[in-house]
């Protein structure tokens, strides 16, 4: 199954692959924003797989589409709470490194 | 019919007051605590009197016999169908005896203690300790079960405890409360072996069961054998030893007179009148036992306490300590009230020594009262326990002096004092008896004038010493009831015991055997004659006479060492050979194994908390290698 | 090679440099910026698929929304001329470990599937048909999940405003 002479799994690999850098921004990055920038990353990683799915596999409805169009909104909420989070421990903490955000360990 | 129902007052005032003491008693003036408690005891001395003269005089008798009523009998505690433990109010001739006696020497204590203890700290806290103690000792005495009375004997040990280390700040008081407690509870253990073995056999606690025909045709028929002992022997000699313990028989008794250490008032209620006879009323209550089942246990308890009588009088003509001179007294007049029970035979005119030992424990309970209420208010007036710092007592305090007096003369047993009636009666029990055991007991009697005058002499005659300030008599709220105590000494025996209480609750006539009273009241006046011989005035023939004992003298002065060898046996053999290594063993090995186990979850949660760090990114990568590893399982290895 | 698989190679090829580039960036604004370039090739996927509201969506409030917000927050809580220092060269290993390895297996996984198509004939995907079923209350019908997502997000508004109020 083709469509245009790209099959389904081209856009898994591009999906997969920024999954993982995804991960990889979000295990590797100390700066807040940065890290919420990798979950950003992720988030659209998992809507390409939506629509591609839909697109390709299940033609006949638009379940895929909502879902993206969710996750999308969802992404939106969590990017307003995440940033408002991070306003106020720069107002604590005078940073956003994570490094410095361990108060509540043990 | 009638009705005994209210008897159950008897022992809610008492522990009412305790609970009204022990929990507001700091909210009310100390005057004001004194005051209810005493009025409880009135309230409960009066019902104990009325309950007296209903069962002696209004209760019909069967076949001549006194009844022996349940006022109450409740279910406590419902283990099985089979084992039940009862409370209840147990009404025969002893009970209703040592109610007239605990009730009335109770309130004469605390009508006595607060003028005594006036001013005293923790006023309250004695009164309510003084309720506990005679709820318990009252609770004690109309057990209907042989449970119910272990409970109370119990209650009545914790009471003593409390009261001897009444003055905690005092280490000498603490210590002596606590051997109190450690030797009467190690003689409980033989008693709780000792019920349990009884109960076992004759399939009941009840009293009426176990002390009736029942109950001894079984103890009698018990084949079982335990070290060429039968078993009812070793039951009954194994609740003999908590009685002893109690009553601080030989070898048990180094208890008492330390126990002096709590104040007077408790040394006359506690140690003199009430429960250090707990464990002769013990012995009376199982006497058909005794005396069917098991007659030797009766006579190791006949020589047990005629060797205490003897023991304890030779050692209280040495001591300086007024009150132990009394506690000794105590133990060798208890030793008169076990030897008259393990000489007495069961019935009649055999029973002669039951209810003598009964009637001397009522007699006593009242001189016995008396003379340390009386010593209480000489310490009151000269601040010291010692005879040495004594003397000349008379003039400053006729009324204790008077008392005293009648109190002396009652205890050599002259005539006609209670306390010739009821030694008579134990000598004549002993007389037909045993005769090793008659003959021994004269000894004590002129050994009992002998150091009961040497005490008044030297506190009441002799020198008199310098006085810091001139001693005074005592208030009339203690003078009271020494007055009341000596007129009970000196018509107490003129009640007719032997139409009263009796080992089988018939009536019979006794009369004083001539042949045995006169000796005795002849040796009690060679007692008193010798004391005052050499007391009356200071002179120097009591020292010559202790020097030419030299020895003897110190070893008596120092009862024979027995607290020393009780040392050296619990100190040298017992801690350092067995509590040590026990301690070493638990100590190391039980408690080290259960620290091993805390130091090793210490130890792992220290090395492991360092996961817990605290860092986002670190949880997240063990998030994501969990998530992969759970696929590759889940994918992989799970088919 | 037609046009289509041209443009396809080269979103895709901008997708991932630019994801490495934003989570390897030094400099926190330029990391923003391509993950912008990352959103906006995102949607020109969604174009290629012929998911004309979807690429809509994802270019107006990804890229203009979502951007926006975290390069307003950049600018308030960062100053824009400090390069982050590299993490340290273990931690990047590790991460990349366990990345690898995870993509080494998803990669693995569907890879090695077949996957079915549906046999259904295709429905059209215009803004009419999704605006339809979105608010539909019938078979399909997605008006619950867009009245609880409406509920969140108001939820979220008022969470954002109350956490970063300043405190009184």
């Amino acid at each position: 199954m083709e469509r245009y002479g790209i099959p389904l799994e081209g856009f898994l690999v591009i999906s997969t692959a920024m999954f993982f850098i995804g991960i990889y921004g979000f295990l590797v990055r100390k700066n807040l924003i940065t890290m919420l920038m990798s979950i950003e990353l992720i988030l659209n990683s998992v809507n390409i797989n939506f629509v591609a799915f839909n697109s390709y596999l299940f033609p006949e409805n638009m379940q895929g589409n909502f879902f993206a169009l969710i996750v999308v909104a969802i992404a939106a909420a969590e990017a307003s709470v995440a940033i408002a989070l991070i306003i106020n421990i720069y107002r604590r903490f005078s940073n956003i490194e994570v490094e410095n955000i361990d108060e509540m360990k043990y | 019919m009638i009705n005994f129902s209210y008897t159950i007052w008897i022992l809610i005032i008492p522990i009412f007051m305790f609970l009204l003491l022990g929990l507001l008693g700091m909210k009310f003036k100390p005057i004001i605590s004194g005051v209810l408690g005493t009025i409880g005891l009135g309230v409960v001395m009066l019902l104990s009197y009325y309950a007296a003269y209903q069962y002696f005089f209004q209760l019909p008798r069967i076949d001549d016999a006194y009844q022996q009523i349940l006022a109450h009998n409740i279910t406590w505690l419902n283990l099985s169908a089979s084992l039940q433990i009862k409370m209840g109010v147990f009404i025969d001739p002893i009970s209703v005896m040592m109610l007239v006696v605990v009730s009335t020497v109770s309130f004469m204590v605390h009508l006595y203690s607060i003028g005594y203890m006036k001013g005293e700290k923790g006023f309250q806290r004695f009164f309510a300790f003084l309720s506990l103690f005679t709820f318990s000792m009252l609770g004690l005495v109309v057990a209907t079960n042989i449970f119910q009375m272990y409970i109370f004997w119990e209650l009545v040990g914790v009471s003593s405890f409390l009261l001897i280390g009444f003055y905690y700040e005092r280490p000498s008081a603490v210590a002596a409360s606590k051997k109190a407690f450690i030797v009467t509870r190690f003689a409980d253990l033989g008693f709780l072996v000792g019920i349990l073995l009884l109960s076992y056999y004759t399939k009941s606690f009840d009293f009426l069961n176990i002390t009736g025909p029942v109950g001894i045709e079984v103890t009698r028929n018990l084949t079982q054998t335990f070290l060429g002992m039968s078993v009812a022997t070793w039951a009954l000699l194994l609740i003999f030893m908590g009685g002893a313990g109690k009553s601080a028989m030989f070898p048990l008794h180094i208890w008492l007179p330390d126990a002096m250490e709590g104040p007077t008032p408790v040394s006359a209620l506690i140690h003199a009148a009430t429960m250090v006879v707990a464990g002769v009323f013990l012995v009376a209550r199982l006497f058909p036992l005794y005396s069917f089942a098991a007659p030797d246990a009766l006579t190791v308890i006949a020589y047990v306490g005629g060797f205490t009588s003897l023991f304890a009088a030779v050692i209280a003509c040495t001591q300086f300590d007024i009150k132990r001179v009394l506690a000794f007294s105590t133990l060798s007049q208890i030793g008169y009230m076990m030897l008259a029970l393990g000489v007495s035979g069961y019935g009649g005119e055999k029973g002669l020594g039951y209810m003598a030992s009964m009637f001397h424990l009522f007699t006593h309970a009242m001189f016995k009262a008396l003379l340390f209420l009386g010593a209480g208010s000489i310490i009151h007036a000269v601040h010291s326990n010692y005879m040495n710092e004594m003397g000349g007592l008379r003039k400053y305090l006729p009324i204790t002096h008077l008392t005293f007096l009648i109190a002396c003369l009652t205890i050599a047993g002259l005539f006609p004092l209670s306390g010739f009636w009821s030694k008579d009666e134990i000598l004549a029990a002993a007389y037909e008896h045993n005769k090793l055991l008659f003959m021994v007991e004269y000894l004590v009697a002129g050994l009992t004038a002998f150091y009961m005058f040497r005490l008044y002499f030297r506190v009441f005659w002799n020198k008199e010493p310098h006085y810091h300030h001139k001693p005074h008599e005592s208030p009339l709220v203690m003078t009271i009831p020494l007055m009341f105590l000596a007129i009970a000494s000196i018509f107490a025996g003129f009640l007719p015991f032997s139409k009263m209480i009796t080992s089988d609750r018939l009536p019979f006539e006794s009369e004083t055997n001539l042949m045995v009273a006169i000796p005795s009241v002849a040796i009690g006046l060679v007692g008193i004659l010798i004391a005052f011989l050499l007391y009356k005035k200071d002179n120097v023939r009591v020292e010559k006479i202790v020097k030419g004992l030299g020895g003897v003298y110190t070893t008596i002065y120092n009862k024979f060492y027995i607290d020393e060898v009780y040392m050296f046996v619990t100190k040298k053999i017992i801690f350092n050979l067995i509590s040590r290594p026990v301690a070493w063993f638990d100590r190391h090995v039980v408690d080290g194994f259960m620290n091993g186990i805390a130091g090793v979850t210490v130890l792992t949660s220290r090395k492991i908390k360092g996961a817990q760090s605290g860092q986002l990114q670190h949880y997240a990568f063990f998030f994501v290698l969990g998530a992969i590893a759970f696929a590759l399982i889940f994918i992989y290895l799970w088919q | 090679m037609t046009a289509y698989k041209i443009m396809f190679y080269l979103f895709a090829a901008m997708i991932i440099v630019f994801s490495i580039l934003t989570v390897t960036s030094r400099r926190i604004l330029r990391a923003a910026v391509f993950l912008l370039f990352v959103l906006i090739s995102t949607a020109g996927l969604y174009f290629w698929l012929d998911y004309q509201f979807m690429a809509g969506v994802q270019l107006a409030l990804y890229a203009g929304g979502i951007v926006v917000l975290i390069i307003f927050s950049i600018l308030l809580t960062s100053h824009i001329d400090q390069k982050f220092t590299q993490p340290h060269w273990s931690k990047r290993i590790m991460a990349a470990t366990a990345a690898l390895s995870g993509m080494g297996l998803c990669l693995l996984l569907f890879l090695q599937h077949t996957f079915v198509p549906g046999t259904n004939p295709p429905i059209k995907n215009d803004m009419t048909a999704i605006g339809t079923q979105l608010l539909s209350t019938e078979h399909n019908g997605f008006a619950l999940p867009f009245e609880v997502i409406s509920i969140l997000l108001l939820a979220a508004m008022i969470a954002a405003i109350i956490i970063a109020k300043k405190g009184k």
